[in-house]
C-alpha cells in the first residue's frame, strides 16, 4: 500500500525502532487479513476506530464535524431549489424561446464549471476584491454565503435541466389536452397538473445532490476551510490517517443509500401509482 | 460548433511543442509570476514557468485520460450491459445488483477512496474513474438490451439457429450504437471535470507534471498576485467540458434518445 502512514508521521529518516513501535502501536504491523478483521470488529461494535494523529475517536469528530456540513448542505439547497425549478419552469413555458436559449445554455455551463475553480474565482471576486465576505473559515452566516453559493451553481443548472425535460414531456401527454378541453386556465393546468406529474424525477436530483453534499463536498469545503466532513476527509488522504478516511468514507455512503431510501419512499406521496409493497416492476 | 471548438482543443494540444515556444516545465527564475504579454501569451507562474505551454501539455493528459476512461469503462459497461440484457433472469438480477451496490456509492468519493488505494498518478485516475464510470454505462445499456431481446428480428435470428454470441454480436450490439454514441458525449465532460477534481486534490499526475487540475491546486495560494495561473486551465476545464456536454446533447437530440443520469 502506498503512502505508509508511519512515515507520513515520522519522516523517511525516523530511527528504525521508533518506526516499528508505532507501527505496533496502530496495528499495522499485522498482516491485511488481520486488519481488515479487526476493522471489521470494531465496525461491529459500532466504532471507527481512532485517528493515527489525533488518538481522538473518529466517530467523535464525525459527530461533532456533521452539523457543519448539514448547515452548508442545507444553505446551498435552500438557494438552489428554488432558482432550479424557477429558471426550469420559465424554460419550459417558454419553449424555444430566447429566454429559454439563454437559460438552457447557462445551465450547461453551470454543469461544465468546476466547483473548486468557481469557488475560487467566486472567493476573489466577492471576498478579496470587494471585501463582502470573509475568505474562509467556519462560523456564522457570513462565512456561510460563499461556500453555499459554490455549491448552488451546479445544483441549480442540474434541476433546472431536469425540470424542463421532464416538464416538457407531460406537456405532451394527453391528460393536459383534456385539462385544456376543460377549459382550465392556463395556470392551474401548469400547476396542478403538469409540474405535480413532473416532480419525481426533479425530486431525485435535489435528493442525489443534498446527499453528496452531505457527505461532505471535499472540493468546496477544502478551498473555504469550512470545517465539516468533507474537509475532515481530505485532510485523513493527505496525512494518510486512514481510519478517518475509511469512516468518513462509510459514514457518507450510508447517508447516501439513507437519503436515496427517503427519496424512494417519498415517490409514493408524489405519486400515489407508485406501490411501495406489491412488486409492479 | 462544439465540433470546430473541440478539435481545435486537441489540434493545439497536440502541436503544443511547435504553438508554444517554451518547455512546459522549464523554470525561468528571471520572469516569476509575468502578466499575460507578448513574451509569455498567459503568462508564468511562481516559478517562471509558461502557462501556455503548461495548459497544452497539460490539456494532452486530461482530454486523453477523460477519452480513454470513457472507452474503456463503455467496453466493460457495454459488455456487462449486453449480458445481463440479453439473458436476462438470474445472472441479470445478479448483475445488476453489484451494478446499483456501485451506483449507491457518491462518485467523487469512491473515486477518491480508489485512488488512495494506488500509488498516485495517471493511470490511478483513470482506473478510478472507470471504476465508477462503468456502472451507469452498463444500467443503461442493458435497459436498452431488455427491450430489444424479444424483438422480432431477434427472434428470427433465433430461428435461424444463430448461436447467442452472434445474435449479441451482430444483431443486437449494433442497434446500441447510437445510444453508446449520446452517453460518451454526455459522460465525458463529467470525466474532465472528475479528472481535473482528483488532480486538484493532488491524488493524480505528480509535479512537476503539469494538468489543469493540478495547475489550479498548485496556483491557489496566488490567486490575488497572480489570477492569471488559475483562471487559464480553469477556464480550459469548463470550456472542455461545456463542448463535450453540448456535443452530447445535440447527439441526444439528433437521435432521439432518452438518456438520464
Amino acid at each position: 500500500m502506498p503512502g505508509d502512514p508511519v512515515l507520513t508521521m515520522v519522516g523517511e529518516r525516523a530511527q528504525p525502532e521508533v518506526i516499528k513501535r508505532i507501527r505496533t502501536e496502530l496495528g499495522t504491523d499485522r498482516n491485511l487479513a488481520g486488519q481488515y478483521l479487526g476493522y471489521v470488529n470494531l465496525l461491529l461494535h459500532g466504532e471507527f476506530g481512532r485517528s493515527y494523529y489525533t488518538n481522538r475517536k473518529v466517530f467523535d469528530d464525525l459527530l461533532l464535524k456533521f452539523p457543519n456540513t448539514l448547515r452548508l448542505a442545507a444553505c446551498a439547497m435552500v438557494i438552489a431549489v428554488p432558482f432550479g425549478l424557477m429558471f426550469g419552469l420559465i424554460s419550459a413555458l417558454k419553449r424555444d424561446t430566447w429566454a429559454d436559449r439563454l437559460i438552457s445554455s447557462i445551465s450547461v455551463l453551470g454543469l461544465s464549471v468546476p466547483v473548486f475553480w468557481s469557488g475560487l474565482v467566486i472567493m476573489l471576486f466577492l471576498s478579496l476584491e470587494l471585501k463582502l465576505f470573509p475568505p474562509s473559515g467556519t462560523g456564522d452566516m457570513r462565512f456561510l454565503v460563499l461556500p453555499s453559493i459554490t455549491l448552488a451553481l451546479p445544483a441549480i443548472a442540474a434541476i433546472s435541466r431536469m425540470t424542463r425535460t421532464s416538464l416538457i414531456e407531460i406537456f405532451d401527454m394527453p391528460f393536459v389536452k383534456t385539462a385544456k378541453a376543460k377549459g382550465l386556465s392556463e395556470f392551474k393546468i401548469n400547476i396542478v397538473h403538469v409540474f405535480r406529474n413532473a416532480l419525481i424525477p426533479i425530486v431525485t436530483v435535489i435528493g442525489l445532490d443534498f446527499a453528496s453534499y452531505l457527505n461532505g463536498a471535499v472540493l468546496t469545503e477544502t478551498i473555504f476551510g469550512w470545517d465539516g466532513i468533507g474537509r475532515f476527509t481530505m485532510e485523513g488522504i493527505i496525512k494518510r490517517d486512514y481510519p478517518v478516511v475509511m469512516g468518513c468514507v462509510i459514514a457518507g455512503t450510508i447517508m447516501f443509500v439513507l437519503i436515496n431510501l427517503v427519496v424512494d419512499l417519498l415517490y409514493h406521496y408524489l405519486d400515489p401509482r407508485v406501490r411501495l409493497h406489491e412488486n409492479s416492476r | 460548433m462544439s465540433v470546430l471548438v473541440l478539435s481545435l482543443i486537441v489540434l493545439l494540444s497536440i502541436f503544443a511543442p511547435v504553438v508554444s515556444r517554451y518547455s512546459p516545465d522549464r523554470i525561468d527564475l528571471d520572469s516569476l509570476k509575468m502578466r499575460p504579454g507578448a513574451e509569455h501569451l498567459l503568462g508564468t507562474d511562481n516559478k517562471g514557468r509558461d502557462i501556455l505551454s503548461r495548459v497544452l501539455y497539460g490539456g494532452r493528459i486530461s482530454i486523453s485520460i477523460a477519452i480513454s476512461a470513457a472507452v474503456i469503462s463503455m467496453g466493460i459497461g457495454l459488455s456487462v450491459g449486453l449480458i445481463s440484457g440479453y439473458f436476462a433472469g438470474r445472472i441479470d438480477t445478479f448483475i445488476m445488483a453489484f451494478v446499483d451496490l456501485v451506483l449507491s456509492f457518491p462518485s467523487l468519493l469512491l473515486a477518491i477512496g480508489i485512488s488512495i488505494l494506488l500509488p498516485p498518478g495517471l493511470y490511478t485516475v483513470m482506473i478510478a474513474i472507470v471504476a465508477v464510470g462503468w456502472a451507469s454505462f452498463a444500467r443503461i445499456i442493458r435497459g436498452y438490451v431488455l427491450t430489444l431481446r424479444n424483438a422480432r428480428y431477434v427472434e428470427a435470428a433465433r430461428a435461424l439457429g444463430c448461436s447467442n454470441r452472434r445474435i449479441l454480436l451482430t444483431h443486437v450490439m449494433p442497434q446500441c450504437i447510437p445510444l453508446l454514441l449520446v452517453m460518451m458525449g454526455m459522460k465525458i465532460g463529467g470525466y474532465i471535470i472528475t479528472e481535473a477534481s482528483l488532480s486538484f486534490l493532488g491524488l493524480g499526475a505528480q509535479p512537476p507534471t503539469a494538468t489543469w487540475g493540478s495547475m489550479i491546486n498548485a496556483n491557489r495560494t496566488y490567486i490575488t498576485s497572480a489570477p492569471w495561473t488559475v483562471f487559464a486551465p480553469g477556464f480550459m476545464i469548463a470550456l472542455t467540458s461545456l463542448c463535450f456536454n453540448v456535443l452530447g446533447d445535440s447527439l441526444r437530440d439528433k437521435y432521439g434518445i432518452k438518456v438520464r443520469g
